[in-house]
């Protein structure tokens, strides 16, 4: 027989018992929509996870320092490989890095040790520069008062510990003005040649007290420049580019002085380096080591996290099969139960000239047509109580005074991957009635009533 | 042995059973030649044998010995693809509860042997049309069977067995259900088919004077064995 005319006679014998076929079809689709639903919550527990972390700037961020860099007291320097000497990480360096594919930013760290003055009262904090793009980074979500006006504001976001040193009422900081109290480089002539037996070293810098108004225009709960490289958690954040044009003396200054790398150009402790996504993380860390620098990011950490997601996805999509396999019993009893009723129809396909074959995939196209609507409406069905889980928690969470997060999450592959296995679940179990169809003996099967 | 003029040939046929440890002969070592064009009439008393027999030429049911060749086609040599395509191509098959399909059309019932036999969608509603037109019944097409008389389903059943224009017809007890007015119309519809169509047609049934009305010849069955070793003609029946 032909396709079409299987398919014909498969939907008008399914119409024909409509009752019990949709039950059995509502039952193929509770399956689904459990395992759709297990599954959108893993893999939206998984998109929140990733998300937190890759706006954390964590997984598509690589730390660069240059290799020979302090290490701190009593730790032995890095041994500098010959064929990779090490360079310096200058404004050349940065140009060089940006350049690289893949590269969305190179910003430097300007992380300073700075005093505030605020309601004429000293209070020492580190201050950080933070790139235009960290505004997206998610790490400023659910701040109060704004993210800074422009790139090169003169205003300030505090972190909240640091806004309750400040006042008891943190809230009532924004819009108000800081003083920022900080060293200043200012490079000083070069050295005369007759005094510099080796000829020619630069003249260094003094350090000059500054001050500068900043207005306080938010607060953060997060910690948006938590310390990496040793710097140290900085409350006080600004934007960079206003950071770097006060050329505050930084922690890497004396090293440079004293390597008479200041010439002229500017040096950086260290570099951040942004990657278009976390894969290309580890190929672009390659190519900055390669280029003489240090290079570390946390990809392994996001390694293992893709690992354990991929078991706990497994966890929740074996529990969320075990409803499709009580629905695939559904199938089958369904299935069973109709070739009794209509034994007597087959035995008049089979005198009519039908083959074993054709009455085998009539109902084998039947299961996979209630596989197919199982499929689709338990895709349906899943997404809903995804999201009325996610709406739930969202009550919960706006109750608890916190943030509302997306929990589950129904990507293409998913809907197309759960109506496919559906059918093929629904395929299988009617593998056994539709064999059992097949070999009905004629004769018997018209004299039946 | 086969000529060019038999449809049905066949030698020494047995069919047994075994049920609940007995061995049933339904048919014992049957030999018959059946002409092209011949109307033959297969009467017996119940349990004879002769459904068996017809199921046996229809290709439903295999002998346990014994040699078929319908259409010069030798049905223990097909396999059982081979055995459904000879059901829906050279063998027409009515009966007595008429097995039309309740929740189709009657247009849908005829169409059925259509779609078995893979004719084109296009060309099945004239042919539908043909047959139904032959039995008298193209006002009915969208009707349901319950919706008709007996007679008229088992009209619809003989459109059904003729649509993919078989060489062989196989009637088992095709008037049991009717009266015997209808019963009669029915035979004489056949009769008309078998002329006009040039077919084969064997009908399995007990009443024998509506056999020896409308039949060429009638064949007497008792016990599995065919009683008439001769060939009984209408003449010697009357």
């Amino acid at each position: 027989m032909k396709t079409r005319d299987l398919a014909d006679l498969a939907f008008r014998n399914l119409r024909e018992a409509i009752l019990r076929n949709a039950l059995t079809t509502l039952g193929v689709a509770v399956g689904v929509a459990s395992l759709v639903a297990m599954m959108s919550l893993g893999v939206g527990l998984q998109e929140l996870a990733s998300k937190r972390l890759s706006q954390s700037g964590l997984f598509d961020t690589i730390f660069v320092t240059p290799k020979n860099n302090f290490r701190g007291i009593g730790r032995p320097q890095r041994e500098v490989e010959a064929d990779k000497p090490a360079r310096t990480l200058d404004e050349d360096a940065r140009q060089a890095i940006e350049k690289l594919p893949n590269v969305i930013e190179v910003y430097s760290q300007v992380r300073f040790f700075t005093e505030v003055r605020f309601n004429n009262k000293p209070f020492a904090t580190v201050v950080a520069g933070m790139p235009d793009s960290s505004r997206n980074s998610g790490s400023f979500d659910g701040m109060q008062g704004n993210f800074f006006s422009s790139p090169t504001a003169n205003e300030a976001i505090l972190q909240i510990e640091f806004a309750k040193d400040l006042s008891e009422k943190p809230a009532s900081l924004i819009g108000q003005d800081l003083v920022l109290r900080y060293a200043e480089r200012q490079a000083l002539p070069a050295n005369d040649d007759s005094s510099s037996p080796s000829g020619g070293p630069s003249g260094g810098f003094s350090v000059v007290p500054k001050e500068l108004r900043l207005k306080i225009v938010g607060i953060v709960e997060t910690e948006p420049a938590a310390g990496y490289g040793g710097y140290g958690n900085a409350r006080l954040l600004m934007p960079l580019s206003t950071a770097s044009t006060l050329r505050a003396a930084q922690v890497n200054d004396l090293r440079d002085i004293v390597r008479d790398n200041t010439a002229n150009k500017t040096t950086y402790p260290s570099l951040s380096v942004r990657a278009k996504s976390p894969s290309q993380v580890e190929t672009l860390e390659a190519s900055i080591k390669a280029m003489g620098f240090a290079a570390f990011s946390l990809l392994d950490a996001s390694k293992s996290l893709r690992t354990f997601f991929s078991v706990f996805d497994l966890l929740l999509g074996i529990f969320g099969s075990l409803a499709l396999a009580v629905a695939t019993l559904g199938i089958v009893n369904t299935l069973v139960m109709a070739i009794l009723e209509r034994r007597r129809e087959i035995g008049v396909l089979k005198a009519l000239g039908a083959a074993d074959s054709d009455v085998q995939q009539l109902f084998f196209v039947e299961a996979g047509v209630m596989g197919l609507f199982g499929g689709f409406l338990g895709v349906l069905f899943g997404w809903l109580l995804g999201r009325a889980i996610t709406f739930g928690t969202n009550v919960y969470l706006k109750r608890q005074n916190l943030n509302p997060i997306e929990l589950s999450s129904v990507p293409w592959w998913l809907v197309i991957a759960a109506i496919v296995f559906a059918i093929l679940v629904s395929l299988a179990a009617g593998l056994y009635p539709a064999s059992r169809a097949a070999k009905l003996n004629p004769v018997d099967a018209l004299r039946y009533e | 042995m086969p000529n060019a003029e038999t449809a049905i040939q066949l030698d020494r046929v047995s069919r047994q059973y075994t049920m609940g440890g007995a061995t049933i002969q339904a048919v014992n070592d049957v030999s018959l030649s059946i002409a092209r064009n011949e109307f033959l009439a297969l009467l017996g008393s119940s349990g004879s044998g002769k459904s068996t027999l017809l199921n046996l030429i229809a290709g439903l049911d295999r002998p346990t010995s014994g040699s078929i060749t319908a259409q010069g086609q030798n049905l223990a040599e097909l396999t059982s693809i081979e055995l459904a395509r000879y059901r829906c191509n050279t063998i027409g098959m009515i009966f007595q509860s008429f097995n039309l399909l309740p929740r189709m059309t009657l247009e849908e019932n005829i169409e059925l042997p259509l779609r078995l036999a893979e004719v084109a969608r296009e060309e099945r509603p004239g042919r539908v049309h043909e047959v139904l037109e032959r039995v008298r019944l193209t006002h009915r097409l969208g009707h349901r069977p319950t919706e008709l008389s007996g007679g008229e389903q088992q009209r619809v059943a003989i459109a059904r067995a003729l649509v993919n224009r078989p060489k062989i017809l196989l009637a088992d007890e095709p008037t049991g259900n009717l009266d015997s007015a209808t019963g009669e119309a029915v035979l004489s519809l056949l009769r008309d088919v078998q002329r006009e169509l040039g077919m084969t047609i064997v009908m399995v049934t007990h009443e024998r004077p509506l056999a020896e009305r409308y039949a060429d010849r009638l064949a007497i069955m008792g016990d599995g064995k065919l009683l008439s070793a001769s060939e009984i003609t209408k003449e010697a029946a009357q």
